[in-house]
């Protein structure tokens, strides 16, 4: 048989092609609900990661449950909507109108103080990175914070999941008395007195500053939820000796 | 059973996984697959995650391709080629996702740097194209074992030096080196670097191996 023959090359070019886009169609297939099963458990490990708890993929589901105990969705007014947490796709959503944006919020309560976790996601160096941030009560200070990323570059923007830079963002504050300055990332290193500021990574300044951005934008969109939750704390606080005089203070001054 | 393995592993044979391995290395000699080799050598781990999907990718691809090889247009050679290679990478990376998912995690970025590996398509095309399938799965497995160990060998001084740690276990500062003034290399992280290690490691195989040198 000739096989440079045109008739001949044409029929195996297109035998080919049909085999291969079939098993890699049937592959595809057949493994998605295995695929998505791992990142849904992968999520809710994330998500259980930011109030300390650190679970195995099997296990994350059960512990979800179980910590995680309330879940709602915002409007950019800080409103409740209809709508689950846990399926919003923050991709989809950044890309709407802002007062169409549903906004997912997890609530978790660790030693009787209720935690809020709020999803993330920006724009890395070469595709999307995400994460969760942990809020206390208090709505300012973090209490745990999980990054990770699509394709950063490993060894530099990828070092955004790694445990070294995840760990400083602890006990930083979001607020500056009742102003927004979220968290940036700083390159050569943050000032260690910074409330406001972590270490960036060497290398991997795109990503650190993607991080910067992500953390802004989104802190921004839920700060009428941020506000509201405040006035609440402040007028328990009236009450109650445990409750955050300054914070307290702070509000009255700007509702004067 | 043993006169079959004597030929499995004759001279010849044996030859096709050593020889990459120093005088005909695909990066060293031939300057193939640089580029992986500047990405993914500042830690030592994606290094050796890459260097074992090289491995099973490369030897995979040859063992196919030399299956297929008196079917093969060859006019159209190349881009079998690359249909083999991709198809190969993209059934790994999906079978990875659904089973071992963090070992998937790892690879992300590697997927599209293991295609466009010009030492996979050069052995494909420079070997298992003319030669039977055991000999292409040898040629291929020591390929990759050349590669490897030299993405290996610049990942180990660039997270050394340039991070001080190994695996991310920080060596140096429990050496107490830092104690004493040493300082790491922030250079050896950028790209360049890995440029000039593997510089270093082209002169030093040249001065023990001289055949190599061009007059």
């Amino acid at each position: 048989m000739d096989v440079n023959k045109n008739s001949y090359t044409f029929g195996f070019a297109t035998v080919m092609v049909v085999l291969v886009a079939s098993l890699l169609s049937v592959a595809a297939i057949s493994l998605k609900p295995l695929q998505d099963k791992n990142i849904e458990s992968e999520k809710k490990q994330n998500i259980l990661s930011t109030v300390g708890i650190e679970v195995s993929r099997e296990d994350a589901a059960a512990a979800f449950e179980k910590n995680i105990v309330n879940t709602y969705v915002l409007n950019n007014k800080g409103e409740e909507v209809e709508g689950d947490a846990f399926t919003v796709d923050l991709g989809v959503e950044l890309k709407k109108p802002a007062d169409q944006q549903l906004l997912p919020v997890f609530e978790s309560k660790q030693n009787s103080e209720k935690i809020y976790i709020i999803p993330m996601r920006g724009k890395g160096l070469w595709g999307p990175i995400w994460g969760f941030v942990a809020l206390k009560e208090d709505m300012s200070t973090i209490s745990g914070a999980v990054f990770d990323h699509k394709s950063e570059t490993p060894g530099l923007g990828a070092e955004i999941s790694l445990g070294w830079f995840q760990e400083p963002f602890i006990g930083k504050t979001i607020f500056e008395g009742t102003e927004l300055v979220s968290i940036k990332v700083v390159k050569g290193g943050a000032k260690e007195d910074d409330m406001h500021a972590v270490d960036g990574i060497s290398g991997g300044t795109i990503t650190a500053d993607g991080v910067t951005d992500m953390l802004a934008e989104r802190f921004s969109q839920y700060l009428p939820f941020f506000k509201k939750k405040m006035s609440e704390t402040m007028e328990l606080s009236n009450d109650s000796p445990f409750a955050d005089s300054t914070m307290a203070f702070n509000l009255n001054t700007i509702q004067q | 059973m043993s006169d079959k393995k004597e030929v499995l592993f004759s001279k010849k044979n044996r030859k096709l996984l050593t020889d990459p391995l120093n005088d005909n290395n695909p990066v060293t000699t031939q300057v193939l697959g640089i580029c992986s080799a500047l990405a993914i050598t500042v830690q030592l781990k994606p290094a050796i995650v890459m260097a074992i999907s090289v491995l099973v990718v490369m030897s995979v691809a040859n063992v196919v391709v030399s299956l297929m090889r008196n079917l093969i247009p060859s006019r159209i050679r190349i881009i079998v080629q690359l249909v083999v290679i991709a198809a190969l990478v993209i059934l790994v990376d999906q079978v990875l996702k659904a089973f071992v998912y963090d070992v998937s995690k790892e690879l992300s970025v590697f997927v599209g740097l293991i295609i466009t590996n010009c030492i996979i398509m050069g052995r494909l095309e420079a070997f298992a194209l003319g030669n039977g399938v055991w000999k292409s799965f040898l040629d291929g497995l020591g390929n990759a074992f050349g590669y490897g160990w030299i993405l290996i060998a610049v990942a180990f001084f660039r997270e050394l030096l340039g991070a001080g740690t190994l695996f991310g276990f920080p060596v140096i500062e429990k050496l107490g080196l830092y104690e004493i003034g040493y300082e790491n290399n922030g250079m050896m992280i950028l790209p360049p670097m890995a440029l000039v290690t593997v510089g270093i490691i082209i002169w030093i195989q040249r001065t023990k191996n001289r055949d190599l040198i061009e007059s």
